[in-house]
């Protein structure tokens, strides 16, 4: 276990978000086992490990859709542990899943609303009768879709169903589906998992202009190496439920014990685009 | 005490019904994902072909057979025939659907469920119809100061023994395997070679058939039958295959079974007018604190 | 509202196609009842009924996406509060209007709160035993209120003192499309808000829904109670047209109608809700020379529509130009 020797290259102090002990089980498997996890404001964090080591177990604990056993998970000091996903995103933790989940059969500008859907109020009265209220925030809630739309570049297909869309694009929509809830986490479940290089660089340009332009911090499951040692501030490596490394890319990447758990187990070496995705 | 045993045998006859019944809704939904609104109107279907043998092959076959003889020749020509319809029907009313979706195929299944309840009615006439009496004797047996009647010990029999043959056909040999396969993954299923087609042939002839004994069955138990006991029938075998576990072929038969017996534990110990909310009660029941039904597999949606 | 140029034209040049077809559908609503008997009059209003109801179920099927086959109770709840309270303690009809719909919601809220947890076929099984539950228990005279298998009689017309009383076939065609009207631009405008995109989210995704802020649960819920609403509405101007309820109207079948308006029409459609709730009701007037026969014609026919129509007659139509409807541009 490294022990945090890159603290100081870490950027900022102020821990965002913090996991204590977390443990998720099913059935007779543990999937995630006294799991600790902080995040810094501001920086991009990257949780590795090979298919099944429970990253994304993490992701469903932390935004909700999961109970965990046994641990918190603290965001912004706040414990959001056993809070329902509606909540956590409220709290400011959105995000995006491995198997993009967009609503198909909704333009893609409607699935961006959806993200605002957290940051409005309107009722039912006010939404049967249209009171002025309730338009403005109508417009509101179509202004950041629409800046996030244009953000992400598909403008053009803002009225196109979501299902008709590239499989490119529809992770980027996934994305700015997130971002229109005004998130100060955003958890991001294998973004760049069925990209080409091409569309992969312009994930890695959009999230490191995420990062400089917004109050933001990501936090991402990823396995293509390229991306991690590019864009990732801290690196966590998971392996079997459990914490075996974390520090900043380069280290993590020469320690003999990661090699082993995780790269060793991939014969191309991590250059790759790793694991297959899904 | 003896009230309730011979409830409970009461319970477990039309129980029987029920599971038998459920069979089929279970197999079509376990493979296609479909509600078979029609399969309660294959029941009357059965039902009401059973009652024309009878009632006009009656001299001829028991001339030639006798009187047993006559009653499997009616439960054989109504399985036959309900079969075939059930083959058409999946043929001309769902299979042109099924690529739509579910909801679909939902609504066509309803439309055949009115054709064949109307047709039945445009052949039979609306009015009710009686079996022949004194088909089988009117013998009971007297066990303790139980009565069961011979007709029930026959039901109950016949019923035990199709079920145990399905059980076996859909959990032991190889093709059952590749239906219980084909229910659970049906891409997966194609791939390793199942031929689809073959599986809904086999529940499509299969399920009728087993609705079309269960309808000669009940007209005798009952003796009156009518176009429209399908959609009562069909309801609470739908409501026995939902309360089993939905699409798992003994959570079917234990559900048809139970549902019989609550059925009529409920008419006795509290009232006969209530017993059916009494049923619906414990299947809502039931549900809030199992999801998935008494047998259903609790799954875990992947995220 | 900030669109860009663009999006503004295209939603100009087809904006006004869209809006004739509702003007001319009012029109033709408007002038129909004087054109023919009070035979026709009456066919009308149960289109209009079943109208109502097909709007109510369409919020929680097409919008949401939930199973409902037990939609009639709620519809059943609407015209029993009203023959009830109309027949024992004389209370007006129009009062009794908001109070059943109100009844029924509140119905729903307390039956599906326990069970809107349930998926699919699940939630569908128990919504029908939900339907079949009041139904046996309307037929089973509790208390002795709803008068068993004979139902309640003597329910008074729809009055306001003896300013305004309810008592032709051409006042209660009014009264029924002026509530269909006002639901539909009650609906039209929900489909345009947040509320009416989160039930959609859910109908497409429910756990993408919920990660993306909905609770689910809350607007599953809020579907029941307003569709439920709006059947028990339906129920209470059924019951003063009728003058009498019984449980036979209430029955499982009229919740498969209910359901078959939508999908034939289409799910989440209102224009094709309409078309639905018009081919449920006229279908068997037009066929009526057909006599036992056209049962027959109307089950082959939902076979037939479904397989050169699955997405139903008319499925909503999404995109920047439904979006933009009337509503949200008079906004402006």
């Amino acid at each position: 276990m490294i022990d945090r020797p890159g603290k100081a290259t870490r950027n900022g102090n102020d821990i965002l978000l913090e996991t204590q002990g977390l443990t998720k089980i099913f059935g007779g498997l543990t999937a995630v086992s006294d799991f600790d996890l902080d995040i810094h404001k501001g920086e991009i964090l990257s949780l590795i490990g090979p298919n099944g080591a429970g990253k994304t177990t993490v992701f469903n604990v932390v935004t909700g859709i999961y109970r965990p056993e046994r641990g918190d998970v603290v965001f912004k000091g706040r414990m959001i542990t056993g809070k329902k996903p509606h909540q956590i995103i409220v709290a400011g933790i959105a995000r995006t899943f491995q198997n993009i989940r967009l609503f198909p059969d909704m333009t893609c500008l409607e699935n961006i609303m959806a993200g605002q859907h957290c940051r409005a109020k309107a009722g039912l009265a006010a939404s049967v009768f249209r009171t002025p209220k309730m338009r403005r925030e109508e417009r509101r809630i179509r202004q950041v879709a629409e800046d996030r739309i244009r953000q992400v570049d598909l403008w053009a297909f803002r009225d196109e169903l979501a299902k008709n869309i590239a499989y490119g694009s529809q992770k980027m929509l996934e994305i700015a589906r997130a971002l229109a809830s005004e998130p100060e986490l955003l958890v991001l479940d294998e973004p760049s998992s069925g990209l080409n290089p091409k569309e992969t660089e312009d994930l890695m340009a959009f999230l490191q202009g995420l990062i400089r332009e917004e109050d933001l911090t990501i936090l991402l499951i990823e396995h293509d190496m390229n991306v991690v040692m590019g864009i990732s501030d801290w690196v966590v490596v998971m392996d079997e439920g459990k914490k075996i490394a974390q520090g900043p890319p380069v280290e993590v990447y020469n320690n003999p014990e990661v090699i082993e758990a995780y790269l060793g187990k991939e014969e191309e070496g991590g250059e790759d685009a790793g694991p297959a995705s899904h | 005490m003896h009230l309730l045993l011979e409830q409970l045998i009461n319970g477990l006859t039309i129980g029987s019904f029920y599971a038998l019944i459920a069979l089929g809704y279970s197999m079509v939904y376990g493979v296609l994902k479909l509600i078979n609104f029609a399969h309660g109107d294959f029941f009357t279907l059965g039902s009401y072909l059973g009652y024309t043998v009878l009632v006009f092959g009656t001299a001829l076959l028991t001339a030639h057979f006798g009187l047993w003889g006559g009653m499997m020749a009616a439960t054989v020509v109504a399985a036959i025939s309900v079969s075939i319809v059930g083959i058409v029907v999946e043929r001309l009313a769902y299979r042109p659907v099924y690529p739509a979706g579910r909801l679909p195929a939902v609504v066509s299944a309803l439309g055949a469920s009115i054709f064949l309840q109307n047709a039945i009615m445009v052949i039979w006439g609306p009015r009710y119809q009686a079996y022949p009496s004194q088909l089988i004797p009117n013998m009971h047996f007297q066990f303790g100061d139980i009565f069961i009647t011979l007709l029930q010990i026959i039901i109950l029999v016949f019923s035990f023994l199709l079920m145990s043959v399905l059980y076996y056909v859909i959990q032991r040999t190889t093709f059952g395997a590749a239906i219980r396969a084909a229910a659970h993954d049906r891409h997966t299923a194609a791939l390793m070679g199942i031929d689809f087609n073959k599986v809904i042939l086999f529940i499509f002839t299969l399920g009728p058939a087993l609705g079309a004994v269960t309808g000669v069955m009940v007209g005798m138990y009952y003796r009156q039958i009518s176009f429209t006991m399908g959609w009562n029938y069909g309801l609470k075998a739908f409501t026995a295959t939902i309360l089993g576990g939905i699409g798992n072929i003994p959570g079917a038969m234990f559900g048809g079974l139970i549902l019989g017996v609550l059925e009529m534990l409920g008419a006795s110990y509290i009232s006969a007018a209530w017993k059916d909310v009494f049923v619906f009660l414990i299947l809502i029941l039931v549900l809030i604190f199992r999801p998935t039904g008494l047998f259903g597999e609790k799954v875990a949606e992947k995220v | 509202m900030p669109v860009n140029t663009n999006s503004t034209g295209s939603a100009r040049t087809l904006s006004v196609p869209r809006w004739i077809m509702p003007m001319l559908a009012g029109a033709i609503l408007l002038i129909y009842p004087f054109l023919v008997s009070d035979y026709y009059i009456d066919i009308a209003f149960y289109f209009g009924i079943y109208a109502l109801l097909g709007l109510s179920l369409n919020i929680v099927l097409g919008e949401v996406g939930l199973f409902d086959l037990g939609h009639a109770g709620f519809y059943a709840i609407g015209a029993y509060v009203t023959a009830i309270l109309n027949t024992r303690y004389g209370i007006p009809i129009f009062v009794l209007l908001p109070v059943s719909g109100l009844a029924a919601a509140l119905f729903a809220y307390i039956v599906c709160s326990p069970i809107i947890h349930l998926k699919g076929d699940y939630l569908c099984i128990v919504t029908i035993g939900v339907g079949e539950i009041v139904r046996i228990a309307l037929i089973n005279n509790p208390f002795d209120l709803t008068g068993g298998p004979n139902g309640v009689f003597g329910i008074d017309f729809p009055r306001i003192g003896e300013l305004l009383v309810i008592d032709s076939s051409l006042e209660y065609y009014f009264l029924i499309w002026a509530v269909v009207g006002l639901s539909i631009i009650g609906l039209i405008s929900l489909q345009n808000s947040r509320i009416g995109r989160a039930w959609n989210c859910i109908r497409e995704d429910g756990i993408a829904a919920s990660a993306s802020g909905i609770d689910v649960r809350y607007y599953k819920l809020l579907a029941f109670v307003l569709g439920a609403g709006l059947a028990g509405i339906a129920g209470n101007i059924y019951a003063s047209k009728l003058m009498c309820v019984s449980p036979e109207s209430f029955s499982f079948w009229e919740s498969c109608l209910m359901f078959c308006i939508v999908l034939i029409g289409g799910m989440g459609s209102i224009p094709g809700v309409l078309i639905g709730a018009a081919f449920i009701s006229l279908f068997p007037e037009i066929f009526r020379p057909f006599a036992m026969y056209r049962m027959l014609v109307f089950g082959s026919v939902m076979i037939l529509m479904m397989m050169f129509r699955p997405g139903g007659f008319w499925p909503r139509k999404r995109g920047g130009v439904s979006y933009r409807s009337l509503m949200e541009d008079s906004g402006d």
